[in-house]
């Protein structure tokens, strides 16, 4: 028997006599939302490009030949030795070889699984950019350009030129942005490359790589697997790394286990090689929450104490609502129904001032040397985070309304009336 | 003639701050359309009495009837509605909503009972102000209007549910002898014409004397 139309019309008249306070009220959810929003799309923003960084670049499994030493030294599988105590000095790791062993049939074993989103061979090798008689050490990578491109986001990382043009170009070369810096070259010119074990090959430069780490932009170079091929004077089913990527990132570690056993080759999975990596976004969101979470429960203390003055200031109301026959629930649904209007209020328009900040802050320009594809500071406007920033705002204000619209509820009418 | 509101054996105890007897052994009647009035000096639990007839005070031994139904141990919530219907208040101080207008103060009662429309409710609120002359303040904020249009205000509201019963706390207590008497009139003419029952604690000798039958007490028992 709760008379809705007539609760809501006094909860409506109280806020409204007390505009002031109502709003004080309401911009405390406001500030607290807007304040949520703006920040945990802020922070996810970055986070996101962070993370693309690096793990867009990185191969979900990276698979290729470790040079290590066996981890089984002859003299353990020498029988006469099974009971005594061996010790082995310097121990030298195992001569193998670099390429992969069989790398082609492998490459398209894998490319059927169907996890794999794509399978692209590499060849990594040392070589010297030849400057006149300067020798600059570095490592070119034979790529298949436009795959790269696809999968690992190579074109962000091309400043000038495109994947394509090394895809196209026979002898092309996409350098290193440092290395062009220290030689003085532009797109078009020739640049003379020596691998390890002699002779000299001049390559056409079809554009830059700037990765953002100076270290390796001072080093890298990318051409096509062939040329390197070429240069290195090996067949074409010379290669060294095969980098997977899958649809499912959960999927790497079980596959690169699998890799190994199957192959005997050395597989890292992703999270393995970046581990330090989630930790650092764990933690920021963390506290992308945790200052969020605050700000929220400030706003739920300044309800609380402003409904407490209210129930104060209105004891004479409560008790004369009581005595022509509303009941106690109904008293604390007056109340409960003005701390909702306050959240439900505040919580909209901070939704709104939240997505007004983020939008205002995507445009602002971020230019930095080590992200060469961004302009604008990042920003990611997940909807998810509306619907979280307006749950908490109903909830923090129903909490904050509960206690002091409890407290109004059992309010004894007869003590109010003959104390007066 | 039909028995409005009766007591049987009503004791009440204040605990705080010592154990203090208040009312013994309380039995009395109130028929319908008498207009009763209950004397005594301060601190003889007159008031206290009355809170427990009006159901807001729980705290009691013995049993109140309203309308032959027992009404003691019932639920709040069926008590806040028993108010709601049966009984109208007019207090001291005149306790209206201040930020409502007199209208709405009126209109108030009728729209948590919810028995009738929005229209049929105002209608009847604007037949209580004009019935007690003042329909022209409808439209006032209840903080707006004076002392003695106050407790009209308040009498309009206590009526607007057509309750069995009106009880008074000192009604004419904070106002001038116009005005009281003003109010006495109300009164008296609602008991004989529409055959309303009241029930009004006072002090005003003039007052009581005016009324019915006075029920006077003393040492929280009825003396007469």
């Amino acid at each position: 028997m709760t008379n809705w139309t007539v609760i809501l019309s006094i909860a409506k008249t109280h806020l409204f006599t007390k505009v002031k306070q109502t709003s004080i009220a309401a911009l405390g959810v406001t500030f607290g939302i807007g304040s949520y929003i703006t920040l945990v799309s802020f922070m996810t923003g970055l986070n996101t490009m962070l993370d693309d960084l690096i793990l867009n670049q990185t191969p979900h499994v990276h698979v290729y030949n470790e040079i290590e030493p066996s981890k089984k030294q002859p003299v353990s599988l020498y029988d006469n030795f099974k009971e005594s105590f061996n010790i082995v000095h310097s121990i030298k790791p195992k001569m193998s070889q670099k390429k992969i062993h069989n790398a082609l049939p492998i490459i398209s074993y894998l490319g059927n699984d169907e996890n794999v989103r794509g399978v692209l061979p590499q060849v990594k090798t040392q070589i010297f950019y030849i400057a006149g008689s300067i020798e600059l050490g570095g490592n070119l990578t034979g790529i298949n350009a436009i795959d790269e491109a696809r999968l690992f986001n190579m074109g962000d990382y091309i400043v000038e030129g495109s994947a394509e043009a090394l895809q196209t170009t026979d002898n092309g070369i996409l350098l290193g942005i440092g290395i062009a810096k220290k030689m003085s070259l532009k797109v078009g010119d020739r640049v003379q490359v020596s691998p390890i074990n002699g002779g000299i090959f001049p390559l056409k430069i079809v554009g830059f790589y700037q990765s953002g780490i100076a270290d390796l932009d001072a080093i890298q170079s990318f051409t096509n697997i062939k040329t390197v091929q070429r240069i290195l004077g090996k067949a074409k089913d010379y290669i060294t790394d095969i980098n997977v990527k899958l649809y499912d990132i959960e999927e790497a570690l079980p596959l690169s286990k699998k890799i190994e056993q199957q192959f005997k080759l050395k597989a890292i999975d992703i999270k393995t090689a970046n581990a330090q990596f989630e930790t650092g976004t764990t933690i920021r969101n963390l506290i992308t929450y945790a200052v969020s979470v605050t700000l929220l429960i400030v706003a739920g203390f300044g309800i609380y104490n402003i409904l407490n003055m209210l129930i104060y200031e209105k004891m004479n109301d409560i008790a004369i609502l009581k005595a022509t026959g509303f009941s106690g629930k109904d008293v604390q649904l007056i109340f409960m129904s003005q701390a909702m209007i306050i959240g439900f209020v505040g919580g909209v328009l901070g939704l709104l001032i939240g997505f007004g900040l983020a939008s205002i802050i995507a445009t602002i320009p971020f230019q930095t040397e080590a992200l060469p594809t961004i302009e604008t500071y990042p920003i990611n406007l997940n909807p998810l985070f509306f619907v979280i920033g307006f749950s908490f705002a109903m909830i923090s204000t129903f909490f904050a309304g509960y206690l002091p619209s409890k407290k109004a509820k059992k309010i004894d009418p007869v003590r109010i009336i003959r104390g007066q | 003639m039909s028995v409005v509101l009766e007591t049987k054996h009503i004791n009440k105890y204040f605990r705080k701050p010592v154990l203090f007897h208040v009312l013994k052994d309380v039995n009395f009647q109130i028929k319908k359309g008498e207009f009763a009035s209950i004397m005594g000096k301060s601190g003889c639990g007159k008031s206290t009495l009355l809170y427990i007839l009006s159901t807001m005070d729980t705290d009691y031994e013995g049993e109140l009837f309203l309308n032959n139904q027992l009404i003691t141990g019932q639920d709040r919530k069926h008590l806040s509605y028993l108010r709601n219907k049966h009984i109208g208040f007019v207090f001291q101080f005149h306790y209206l909503l201040s930020e409502f207008s007199v209208l709405e103060n009126v209109m108030l009662p009728a729209k948590k009972l919810g028995e009738k429309s929005f229209q049929e409710i105002e209608h009847d609120a604007i037949e209580k102000l004009k019935m007690l002359n003042i329909e022209h303040l409808a439209k006032k904020r209840a903080s707006r209007v004076s002392g003695g249009e106050k407790q009209r205000v308040a009498i309009a509201r206590a009526l607007i549910n057509n309750p069995s019963i009106i009880m008074g706390d000192e009604p004419t207590g904070n106002l001038d002898s116009y005005n009281a008497e003003n109010v006495f009139n109300i009164f008296k003419q609602l008991s004989e014409e529409k055959g309303l029952s009241l029930l009004v604690v006072t002090h005003d000798k003039d007052f009581a004397n005016k009324t019915d039958r006075i029920i006077e007490m003393g040492d929280g028992r009825i003396i007469v």
